[in-house]
């Protein structure tokens, strides 16, 4: 018997050595390029040597005193804001009203909520630019990509609102109503506090989704209006703003690590957190 | 004596099932009234249509002379203690307290002054500063209650509030509640499954099965004279019988009930007056503690459970019995009658 428990754990031992070695394998693949991203806007050299010649501040300053990296990176806060707010706001709404009432549809009404988040970025870009110039005739601005975006912006803030309502239950609602405090009373001292981490994951999950997304941008943004990733995109093969791009790039990285680290541990579990991160 | 609740016709199906079925229900203002029942017997339905957290398919509910069929819960003057206590996380056990109070408007010193009334009451007094997540259970079944004690409301409604704590823990709750409950003066309507909670508690008690009232009646009525067999199984154990050993053993047609602890064993049937003996076989011997059962195989057919005071520091006597043949005995008037059995039933199937 102690021969044949302990030969159990030294294989398990073995087969969690392997598997660390793969973690640690895939998650180098994974970020190596990023911290090779990140080194490189250091690097004096702008052809991107390797090894690095020597390190300097110089592409940070230049990054800094662009003006057109700076109002992309304005126009980009701008929209990832609006958007957020505008799932905010569906997204809790949807959360609620597919609650505790079951009715005819609501899978659907559910799934066709969630969808936008799996469907291809050009799918949803063309349909929006169609839907906008044609159908509509509205011209693209601003506000076209804010739209676009909350579409599946909601989706993060409805998964996580809607986890966090499964969570609850229904008692303490009723608890507050039960003595004696309306609906809104109820939402306001007891619904929307045991709400507030969740939404707040969702929040900065939605605005690191909308941050960050370039395809359904393209095809819903105006010319003047350019978002930071496009601004990448279009200076990336400009042989003299390349080191800038990896300068905008590095900031990007540390710029979309940060909500999503505040976003998981807020939500308090790894899987609510990002839930809907695509 | 004014009435707390008056429930007419009150019904609630969902889809087919009739979760309570036409229920005409008065309840005493200040009285302590258990509704008991299995799960599913539509006790739970009847305290969430009471507090308006179901809306009823047909009927009426009064409270006083109020019908409040139709409010929200908000606008009724009743407050309920549930089940998983739904103590705000995010509130310090004071604030708790103060939240029916605070959503009415009432002022803050006013609020702090009756909050620290209701914790003591339910002998918390110094712990409304806590977070609930640092009490025990037993403390969280205790802000619950001051909670909704503090707004005094007309009745108050318990979910099976005792179902969570330990026995030692529920034995003293169940002692304390219906202090409190006599201190306050309140009508407690109190929905449990345990048999001997409603029985240690109440004033009344209503025996809830399939969405209908068994029987409604006073702990001792209850006990002694169960209307049904559903209740005489129910509310303690008891023996029944019917058919062919009702008459062969008491000479009657009907059905009958007697508990185990009227039933005594004997080595020879007594030659007295108004007694009923039936010869059998001990099968079993449980011991209990302060009692002894002993489970009686009679000779006529039925199996019967006898209880015996264990008064004698030593129970070898009553252990020695298995396989041994002895006389049940029992006084005749100790017999309830529960009617006559159904004709419809075949003779074979009656014994108990």
């Amino acid at each position: 018997m102690a021969t044949s428990s302990s030969r159990s754990i030294a294989m398990s031992r073995g087969l969690r050595r392997s598997l660390g070695g793969f973690t640690v394998l895939v998650l180098a693949v994974v970020y190596v390029p990023l911290l090779l991203v990140l080194i490189n806007s250091f690097n004096t050299d702008n052809t991107f040597g390797w090894p690095p010649p020597g390190f300097t501040l110089h592409w940070w300053k230049v990054a800094a005193e662009s003006s057109g990296a700076r109002d992309a990176l304005v126009t980009s806060v701008e929209v990832a804001l609006c958007a957020t707010a505008v799932a905010l706001v569906l997204g809790t709404l949807a959360a609620m009203g597919l609650r505790r009432t079951r009715f005819f549809g609501r899978n659907a009404i559910s799934l066709l909520i969630i969808l936008p988040i799996a469907l291809p970025g050009i799918v949803t870009g063309l349909a929006f630019q169609n839907g906008f110039r044609t159908i509509l005739g509205v011209q693209l601005s601003i506000w076209t990509i804010v739209i676009a975006h909350a579409t599946f912006c909601i989706v993060t803030v409805f998964n996580n609102v809607q986890a966090r309502f499964q969570r609850l239950g229904a008692s303490y609602e009723q608890a507050s109503m039960d003595l004696g405090a309306g609906r809104w009373t109820t939402f306001r001292l007891i619904t929307f506090p045991m709400l507030r981490s969740s939404l707040l994951a969702g929040a900065l999950l939605s605005f690191g989704l909308s941050f960050d997304e370039i395809v359904v941008t393209t095809f819903t943004a105006s010319s003047q209006d350019q978002t930071l990733p496009i601004w990448i995109l279009q200076n990336l093969f400009r042989p003299n703003q390349a080191p800038v791009v990896n300068v905008v790039a590095a900031v990007l990285v540390i710029a979309s690590a940060v909500p999503i680290y505040l976003a998981q541990r807020l939500s308090g579990s790894t899987a609510e957190g990002l839930t809907g991160a695509r | 004596m004014p009435t707390a609740i008056s429930l007419r016709g009150l019904s609630k199906h969902f889809g087919q099932v009739r979760a309570v079925d036409e229920l005409d229900l008065d309840i005493a203002d200040g009285e302590f009234f258990s509704m008991l029942g299995p799960s599913g017997s539509g006790k739970t339905t009847v305290l969430r249509l009471i507090a308006g957290f179901e809306e009823p398919t047909a009927g009426v509910i009064m409270l006083g002379e109020e019908a409040v069929t139709r409010r929200p819960p908000f606008a009724r003057d009743v407050n309920t203690v549930f089940q998983d206590y739904a103590i705000f996380p995010h509130m310090s056990v004071r604030e708790n307290v103060e939240y029916g109070l605070r959503v009415k408007k009432v002022g803050r010193p006013d609020r702090r002054r009756r909050a620290e009334e209701a914790l003591e009451t339910v002998r918390l007094a110094g712990y409304a500063d806590r977070r609930p997540h640092q009490l025990s259970g037993g403390q969280r079944q205790r802000v619950a209650l001051a909670r909704a004690l503090v707004n005094r409301p007309r009745v108050l409604l318990l979910d099976e509030p005792l179902g969570a704590l330990d026995l030692q823990l529920r034995r003293e709750m169940q002692i304390e509640l219906k202090e409190i409950q006599r201190e306050v003066g309140i009508t407690f309507v109190f929905v449990t499954h345990d048999q001997e909670e409603a029985l240690t508690m109440s004033d009344r008690i209503a025996v809830f099965n399939e969405g209908r009232i068994e029987q409604l009646a006073s702990p001792v009525e209850l006990y002694e004279r169960p209307a049904s067999a559903f209740v005489a199984g129910f509310v303690g154990t008891s023996n029944l019988l019917q058919g062919r050993v009702a008459r062969d053993l008491l000479g009657q047609d009907g059905t009958f009930v007697i508990r185990p602890e009227k039933l005594q064993m004997v080595a020879e049937a007594p030659a007295e007056a108004g007694r009923v003996s039936a010869p059998g076989v001990v099968r079993e011997v449980v011991y209990l503690g302060a009692a002894t059962l002993s489970v009686v195989e009679l000779d006529a057919g039925p199996t019967v459970t006898v209880s015996h005071q264990n008064t004698d520091t030593s129970i070898d006597a009553a252990l020695e019995r298995r396989d041994q043949r002895v006389v049940v005995t029992w006084r005749r008037d100790h017999l309830v009658s529960l009617g006559s059995s159904d004709p419809a039933a075949s003779p074979e199937e009656e014994t108990a």
